[in-house]
């Protein structure tokens, strides 16, 4: 796999029997021996270790020392309450284009002194930037490199980080804390990407291999793949940046509203100030012509991205379609992610998906199609 | 046991062909979840669509390897697809198939043939 990088746990990934695969410019696992089914599994009933490292770390550390700048010009740029983002707590967002489209989502962490911000592996480059064009009067934008990213996820991953750091046990969910493991800074937030209580870690590249080897040398974590980690995060309802939201979709038509505060909103203190705020704010305000869905089929047959929705059993035209979907091993059975006209939105609505040129019935359900178990 | 490039197996039962997927089928696949039967009667040519498998990673198609009437399916792969991952030379077979040319057997792979195609 010539051309691609390599995170620092490379060499620990093909130990432990990895198939590695091409993703947003890496070779990343995208399963171990066990498989995803078991990996996924695994995960909800224990812990799972993620290699997230090829996502880029970026600090924003406002030239006036004084945090409030740094929050309030990313606020031009992300439509998020930032200044009101308290110290050691952490928040998701996204970037807005002109057109209210999603240019990536994003965590932001209040660490002080600066912002830490975690983006998509894809969306690196242009994210940074984005950030430097727009940020550069007033903060120094500053790509990490040096430092991997694991994350551990699961109902165990508590007990089992905690044995190496016994300060995370008193975090909360979104909460972000600096830790020393064996004379390295770990950077650490309660988040991730599966639904489950767990942890992101940022570390040296020089300690990573050491660290992750110390978490899946322990009998509740395993390593887990990018396979098992798409089926985590469509269980649990969470976007993939580049399938469920884009620029050609709006935060309000992804059904992101929960993440734009108030003050952000019409009538509020800093309302608007964002790209794409005509669109969004109107859109809040009447709605929008198709939402975010789940489905659930009937059948056992998964309905991935590009398929097809309609209203009736036979004719008309489409309705919908389908932007992520597999199977859900801990819903036994499939479930996917769509974007339907905001008439046939309503939970309980019975819809067609066509699969091989048959029509099969599916039904828009709530998400998460399992519930979160955060440690709030 | 014979073999196709297609990395199905086939294995004489009687007068009727058992066909399944090769282990090195199965673990390139993924974990299988969804398994779709043909109709016991069915009468297929070689290369039909007979059986629409997927993975946790795709869909693909399983071609009935020769001509004949599919006779008897295995019904347990319905609720469980990764038997096929378990146990893709046994408990994993797909389909029972009366030949209508039994000299179209003479043109698969013998088990070397089909180790030296995927080594």
């Amino acid at each position: 796999m010539s051309g691609l990088k390599r995170t620092a746990l490379h060499d620990s990934h093909i130990a432990l029997g990895a198939k590695m695969v091409p993703f947003a410019g890496y070779e990343m696992p995208v399963q171990y021996p066990a498989g995803v089914l078991k990996e996924h599994l695994h995960c909800r009933a224990a812990a799972g270790l993620f290699d997230v490292g090829h996502m880029g770390q970026v600090i924003v550390r406002p030239r006036s020392g004084k945090l409030a700048d740094a929050a309030l010009a990313l606020e031009t740029l992300v439509p998020v309450d930032l200044l009101g983002l308290g110290g050691n707590r952490q928040r998701y967002g996204f970037f807005t284009d002109d057109n209210g489209g999603i240019l990536d989502d994003l965590m932001i962490a209040n660490r002080g002194d600066h912002l830490f911000v975690v983006v998509n592996a894809a969306c690196k480059d242009a994210d940074l930037a984005h950030m430097q064009a727009h940020l550069g009067a007033s903060c120094e934008v500053e790509l990490i490199e040096g430092r991997a990213l694991v994350a551990l996820q699961g109902p165990m991953a508590e007990t089992a980080l905690a044995r190496l750091v016994p300060g995370v046990a008193a975090m909360r969910f979104m909460d972000v804390a600096t830790f020393g493991w064996q004379g390295n800074g770990l950077w650490v937030s309660r988040s991730g990407y599966t639904g489950e209580d767990g942890y992101e870690i940022s570390l040296p590249d020089s300690a990573a291999a050491a660290f992750a080897s110390a978490l899946v040398d322990m009998d509740e974590v395993e390593p887990i793949g990018l396979g098992a980690r798409d089926s985590l995060r469509l269980e649990a309802g969470l976007c993939l940046y580049g399938s469920d939201i884009d620029t050609s979709t709006s935060p309000i038509e992804a059904g992101l509203n929960w993440a734009i505060q108030k003050v952000r909103r019409t009538g509020g203190d800093r309302a608007g100030g964002f790209p794409g705020a005509e669109r969004i704010l109107r859109e809040l305000a009447e709605g929008t012509a198709r939402r975010r869905v789940g489905l659930r089929p009937e059948g056992r047959a998964p309905m991935r991205a590009h398929t097809l929705l309609f209203g009736e059993p036979d004719g008309g035209a489409p309705i919908g379609e389908v932007t992520s979907g597999g199977f859900g091993p801990n819903i036994e059975g499939p479930m996917s992610m769509a974007y339907v006209a905001t008439a046939q939105a309503a939970i309980g609505t019975s819809i067609y998906a066509e699969l091989r040129g048959k029509r099969l019935p599916v039904t828009v359900t709530a998400m998460p199609f399992i519930p979160a178990n955060y440690k709030r | 046991m014979k073999f196709t490039e297609e990395h199905e197996w086939l294995e004489e039962d009687g007068d009727l062909i058992i066909v399944g997927i090769t282990d090195h089928a199965a673990t390139q696949l993924g974990d299988l979840v969804f398994v779709e039967l043909p109709e016991p009667g069915t009468v297929v040519s070689k290369d039909d669509e007979a059986v629409v498998i997927e993975s946790v990673k795709a869909a693909s198609d399983i071609l009935a390897p020769i001509d004949g009437e599919i006779v008897e399916v295995n019904e347990a792969l319905v609720d469980n697809p990764t038997l096929v991952n378990e146990d893709a030379l046994g408990a994993g077979w797909f389909f029972k198939i009366r030949p209508s040319d039994p000299s179209q057997l003479d043109d698969l792979l013998d088990e070397d043939a089909y180790k030296a195609l995927i080594a």
